[in-house]
């Protein structure tokens, strides 16, 4: 089977007064559909900027970027994006802000089904009953669970998720964690996940990808065989444990205090 | 509102009123050292007439200037706001232009345009409120986090849209916040004008021919009759904020 997301040698530089600064250089990563892969890495390694090439939003100095069988060339509708900041609209209820990307993109529901959508979702992820109070109501996880309803409304195929739980407390994490997989299981997507947290990129991803330092390129690829239901008890097996021990042992070899 | 909302302001108002009065009086100051408000109300009354007609010319040019305001300094902001190379070209240019005083451009305004009174009052209101406008739009725009723009960017939406959605309605407090110090400014331009260079009509001249005519109470009179017109102009744009940026408030917990 084809792969959905596909980046080949991809580098890139940003430029700064002091000369080129390398963040990207030589990353690989590739995504079957319906898989979700994480990416781990050293702070600042160019993490949020795979998730711009991804999007479209930027184009690289080298290498490509495909998804299902294009090029990446600009912005695609068929991309859902989802940051640390929920950036939800305060002039907006909950209910409007989820529809944004409708008013964007045309799916060919009707203003009605839009809504409807828009409900559903709100529901599924816990939020029934707040549909029509402002962003500024409601709590900081409250407000990533309405963020990522936005981010799948339109029903992407690709979505982007750039440490959209980074700045929760522990139990809200955990919690959004299974509101992830309860969402996968019943909206289907190709995922992308930057994230600090290896017991995140373990429970949620069937790929972790770790990133070696800046310039980054891909270190390693762990697959991902957690078998059974999802549910956090799975992060204290054996199993798991020793899946962290390496990604662990890997980012400490990224961050160039153990030699590879 | 509530009770309290209209009774404690009525209130102080009256307590002011009162201790005006009584300062006046204890102090026995004459009328043109200091009118007292019973001096005042008779003024009002004697020249009702003039008060509504020249009340009318201020409130009226006030107005346009103040519209005048908004659409350019919004254009400016959104030039300044949304380009890098704009905001430091322009940017000292309007600090310049803003640190003149306005009391020196208005004899060359009025030499400028001879005769045109109308247009020459707004001109000064328009001149001397823009800035705060520019200002803030252009900072609110700049300021506006990249992931705002990301949200609709990455779905391909147009610049045009994403300024209409977000950015615009995102730097309506700041507008606001502005539009209220430039409600006042443009007051202050009005009757600058009507009194550096008079010319028969609006307050400004009022309160001259009241200096003329040693009319003492009559000046006051036209203080106080700006100083109303002040708040409820203010007010007006309270009210205007509420209905377009009263998300920006937030209920006190």
């Amino acid at each position: 089977m084809s792969n959905l997301i596909n980046i080949k040698g991809v580098r890139h530089a940003y430029k700064t007064p002091s000369g080129p600064l390398p963040v990207l250089d030589g990353l690989e990563l590739s995504v079957p559909e319906g898989g979700f892969a994480a990416v781990v890495g050293p702070s600042g390694c160019g993490k949020s900027t795979l998730t711009r090439l991804v999007a479209g939003l930027m184009k690289p100095d080298e290498g490509e970027v495909w998804l299902h069988g294009d090029l990446v060339k600009g912005p695609k509708s068929t991309v859902g994006m989802a940051f640390q900041n929920p950036v939800l609209l305060e002039w907006r209820t909950i209910l409007q802000n989820v529809m944004l990307p409708l008013e964007i993109v045309s799916t060919g529901m009707s203003k009605r089904q839009q809504e409807a959508r828009a409900r559903h979702l709100l529901d599924l992820v816990g939020l029934s009953g707040f549909e029509d109070k402002r962003p500024s109501e409601l709590s900081g996880g409250m407000r990533q669970r309405a963020s990522l309803c936005r981010s799948i409304v339109h029903k992407p195929e690709v979505l982007i998720l750039d440490e959209p739980f980074g700045a929760l407390d522990a139990f809200t994490r955990e919690d959004l964690w299974q509101t992830m997989h309860k969402v996968k299981a019943e909206e289907p997507f190709t995922g992308v996940l930057i994230t600090h947290d290896l017991r995140e990129s373990i429970f949620l991803a069937d790929q972790v990808i770790v990133l070696s330092g800046r310039p980054a390129k891909t270190q390693y690829v762990m697959d991902v065989h957690l078998t059974g239901e999802r549910d956090i008890e799975m992060l204290y097996t054996a199993e798991s444990a020793d899946a962290l021990n390496i990604l662990r042992q890997q980012i400490r070899i990224a961050q160039g205090r153990d030699a590879a | 509102m509530t009770l309290r909302q209209i009774g404690v302001p009525l209130a102080a108002l009256i307590l002011f009123g009162l201790f005006w009065e009584w300062l006046v009086w204890v102090n026995g100051w004459p009328n043109y050292k200091m009118a007292s408000p019973s001096d005042i109300w008779p003024a009002f009354w004697k020249f009702r007439g003039l008060f509504l007609e020249y009340g009318w010319d201020t409130l009226w040019r006030t107005v346009v200037g103040l519209l005048l305001s908004v659409v350019f300094g919004v254009f400016l902001g959104m030039i300044m706001g949304l380009s890098r190379t704009m905001r430091e070209a322009l940017y000292p240019l309007l600090v310049g232009f803003n640190a003149i005083p306005k009391a020196t451009v208005v004899p060359i305004i009025a030499l400028m345009f001879v005769g045109q009174h109308d247009m020459n009052t707004i001109l000064i209101a328009f001149l001397i409120s823009f800035f705060p406008i520019a200002v803030s739009v252009s900072i609110g725009l700049s300021t506006l986090e990249p992931e705002y723009r990301d949200i609709l960017a990455s779905l391909g939406a147009s610049k045009f849209t994403i300024f209409w959605k977000i950015a615009l309605p995102k730097t309506l407090p700041e507008f606001f916040g502005a539009l209220k110090v430039a409600v006042t400014l443009a007051f202050i331009g009005t009757n600058l004008m009507e009194i550096v260079e008079p010319h028969g009509r609006g307050l400004g001249h009022l309160f001259d021919s009241g200096k003329i005519s040693a009319d003492y109470p009559l000046m006051f009179a036209v203080l106080i009759a700006l100083a109303l017109m002040g708040i409820v102009l203010y007010y007006v744009v309270v009210a205007l904020e509420k209905v377009f940026a009263g998300w920006a408030e937030r209920n006190p917990t």
